[in-house]
């Protein structure tokens, strides 16, 4: 029983981090462009800008 | 569109939004934002890939053309828009997300304490839980259901229902009770079911109003939003630009070929061919001379005009069409959606079952306290948590699957309304055929010339220059280098090649009719390429298609009955030429009094009204912006094949929202009999809860491959 008084917290409080986290990433645009941060990853940086 | 944002050092910047509909590749993210921000005054430019948008962080001193060069420069056309994360719509779906991450994080907490209670906890563990869980519940179901309990008081406030009354009068009952149970010890507590409803509710109301976000955005970015104004003469002969909403009658304004006019006018100086199939659908392009009325929205096909404005604003024809639109869409707002319709038999039918089983424990001789259990239990398993899903989830994988073959859907209710369709109805000018001049005679010019010819037609905006330029680029043709090429306005394109003067422009006078244009090499004889507007590719095979679907198809147009027949003919359906505006909504309207559901495709301004008077409506992304806005669904492309793809999709679409109509009843029928006799506790109600909406969400994951 005494577990618990520390473990509910502590569940409760990761689950609450992710609900915060989550609620941060789509604040500040994570979420904007989903087909646009897949394709990024192929932009080559050593290319000459245009 | 502008908006002062942020300040860098001590200068405040503004924040513009563009679209580029032609980016396609991660190369052309690189070169819009690394050719941008070497470009003066603009500080950052960041792309939005999905929505194919540049948001531009630049000083104030850069003017909209200076932007717009700046794209042009990097290589993409691009057109200034409002900023949508603004608008209503987008932060509607941010609520709801909102909405949905808290109730998805209690709903998972709720959960892990009631695995606990249901393994065995008892006595003051279980006590103590049911409290947390209370805790974690209560202020979930007062932020998350507000989005249903909002709507369901406006629908019972006008003596109506919807899905959200019984969602609403479910999970407050539910919850009342279970803040009951644990503040008395008692042993079930519904907590995780009426946030896990929530939840998935919740899921589906996102997904419904995700979708009309990104077809919404999919059409802003079509829109060409090109400020509509005119070159104005001034009394001493100086020219200025001047806004559409500034015009004013008696302004002279000069119009360049190739450009719309702002404004209804009188011909002062000149003569030229006008395209007026926006407006009324006519294909060939009739001349006006020094004297003749013109309209705005029509193109100026050839040479420079003076012309002297009679009308601007909303006097003019375009905004009679306007006005007719407007009164032609209010049959459509009538349409009630398959969920709520399914509500209406729905939310009286389970509320009189969960009464009915109050009562009948009651008679039985169970106390009140049990007998409002079992009741409840009733509400939460026939909370139409799968209906709720089952039409939102199958209407977003459809409209997902036709956004990849190039057709954008506006909403859930169009879809539903496509399948419904018995009767259709084509414009001509621009729907059935492509509605710009296509060169016909190609063959007319030599493989050696080809090349000549392409540079020429690249060197002007002219729409037959732009005919010019597509059939050749379609065949892998590449430009020939010419040099002193200038553009003659009235005349056309002159240049030098291998020391010979060539050309492209305006036949002499009096040599045909038509559209036509002449091409000379050096003293040879001129070719004189002939141009006309072509059918769409697939147009026949679509309407056979949609014939054979159980729909009649026939034209409706404003175009003259001889071209008309012409393509009715090469099509094989009827055709009714000649038609107003006003005439084509009244035929509509008698097609729909006769009980047929009309589908109108068409695009021009001419076509508005009747596109709002349809059933359901769809406009090819070549459309004016009225044809756009006004239709339910766009199609992308020079192919009339995603109008049947559409109804196709639609029609299977219904269907399985039908089977998970019919998934969700099934499972009533075995489980509202376990609640009746009180054998359904929170357990079985999680499982059988979770369990059907995979099971409906895993049936509309078939439609992936619906668009065929």
């Amino acid at each position: 029983m005494t577990g618990l008084i520390l473990l509910i917290p502590l569940a409760l409080a990761l689950g609450l981090s992710g609900l915060v986290a989550f609620l941060w990433a789509m604040k500040s645009g994570q979420f904007d462009d989903l087909d646009g941060a897949a394709i990024r990853i192929l932009i080559d940086d050593d290319a000459p800008d245009a | 569109m502008n908006a002062v944002t942020a300040e860098t050092g001590s200068r405040p910047l503004v924040h513009s939004l563009y679209s580029v509909p032609s980016m396609n590749c991660a190369n052309c993210i690189a070169k819009l934002e690394r050719g941008l921000a070497n470009t003066p005054g603009i500080v950052s430019a960041r792309v939005n890939f999905g929505a194919r948008r540049v948001a531009i962080d630049h000083f104030p001193e850069l003017t909209v053309p200076d932007l717009q060069a700046a794209i042009v420069r990097v290589g993409f056309a691009a057109q200034p828009i409002r900023d949508p994360a603004s608008t209503e719509s987008h932060s509607a779906t941010r609520n709801l997300v909102k909405a949905t991450g808290v109730a998805g994080f209690a709903a998972m907490n709720i959960m892990l304490l009631s695995v606990s209670v249901w393994s065995g906890a008892v006595g003051a563990t279980r006590d103590l839980f049911h409290l947390i869980s209370a805790l974690i519940a209560i202020p979930t179901v007062a932020y998350s259901g507000r989005i249903f309990f909002t709507s369901a008081w406006a629908a019972l406030r006008r003596g109506r229902t919807n899905m959200d009354v019984p969602i609403s009068i479910g999970v407050l009952l539910v919850c009342a009770l279970s803040l009951f149970e644990a503040l008395t010890g008692g042993p079930h507590a519904y907590f995780d079911g009426a946030v896990m409803l929530l939840f998935f509710l919740l899921v589906g109301r996102t997904l419904d109003s995700a979708m009309r976000d990104r077809a919404r955005d999919g059409v802003a970015a079509l829109l060409k939003h090109s400020p509509p104004g005119a070159l104005v003469l001034g009394e001493n002969g100086e020219s200025r630009w001047c806004d559409a909403d500034a015009l004013t009658p008696g302004m002279r304004m000069v119009v360049a070929a190739g450009e719309r006019l702002a404004g209804d006018g009188v011909v002062e100086q000149g003569e030229s061919n006008f395209d007026l199939s926006l407006l009324t659908g006519e294909s060939d392009p009739q001349r006006r001379h020094v004297g003749d009325r013109v309209e705005a929205g029509t193109l100026n096909l050839d040479a420079p005009l003076t012309i002297r404005i009679t009308a601007t604003g909303a006097d003019t024809t375009l905004a009679d069409i306007a006005r007719l639109m407007e009164q032609a869409a209010q049959s459509r707002s009538r349409y009630v959606r398959i969920a709520d319709r399914a509500a209406r038999y729905y939310a009286p039918a389970v509320h009189t079952l969960a009464l009915l089983s109050f009562v009948g424990w009651m008679l039985a001789g169970a106390g009140w306290h049990q007998a409002l259990l079992i009741a409840a239990a009733v509400l939460i398993i026939t909370c139409p948590c799968a209906l709720g899903l089952a039409v939102p989830a199958a209407q977003i994988v459809a409209a997902g699957a036709l956004m990849r073959k190039g057709v954008l859907i506006k909403d859930g209710s169009a879809l539903e309304r496509l399948a419904e369709v018995d009767r259709a109805c084509f414009d001509k000018t621009g729907t059935l055929t492509l509605g710009r001049p296509e060169l016909l005679n190609l063959n007319a010019v030599s493989s050696r010339d080809k090349p000549v010819l392409l540079a020429l037609a690249q060197a002007s905006r002219h729409p037959l220059s732009d005919g010019v330029r597509r059939s050749l680029e379609m065949r892998q043709v590449v430009a020939a280098p010419i040099e002193q090429v200038r553009e003659e306005p009235g005349f056309g394109v002159r240049a030098v090649w291998h020391g010979m003067p060539v050309s492209l422009g305006r036949p002499n006078a009096g040599e045909l009719p038509g559209l036509a244009a002449a091409f000379v090499i050096g003293n040879r004889l001129p070719i004189i390429l002939r141009f006309g507007d072509r059918l769409r590719p697939g147009a026949r095979g679509t309407v056979a298609r949609i014939t054979a679907m159980g729909i009649d198809c026939s034209i409706v147009s404003g175009d003259s009955a001889a071209s008309v027949a012409k393509v009715a003919r090469g099509i094989g359906i009827q055709a009714q030429p000649e038609l107003r505006p006003q005439e084509k909504v009244d035929l509509i309207q008698k097609l729909t009094a006769s009980g047929a559901k009309v589908l109108m495709v068409g695009d021009g301004l001419n076509d508005g009204p009747a596109l709002a008077a349809g059933h359901v409506s769809m406009a090819p992304a070549s459309a004016s912006d009225v044809g756009q806005n006004a239709a339910d669904a766009v199609f992308m492309g020079d192919s009339l094949a995603p109008v049947a793809i559409a109804v196709a999709a639609a029609r299977r679409t219904m269907r399985i929202v039908r089977q998970n109509f019919a998934l969700a009843i099934g499972y009533n029928a075995i489980a509202v009999p376990l609640a009746l006799l009180g054998m359904v506790t929170p357990l079985i109600a999680a499982l059988a809860m979770s369990g059907s909406s995979v099971i409906v969400v895993g049936n509309a994951l078939r439609l992936r491959s619906a668009a065929r």
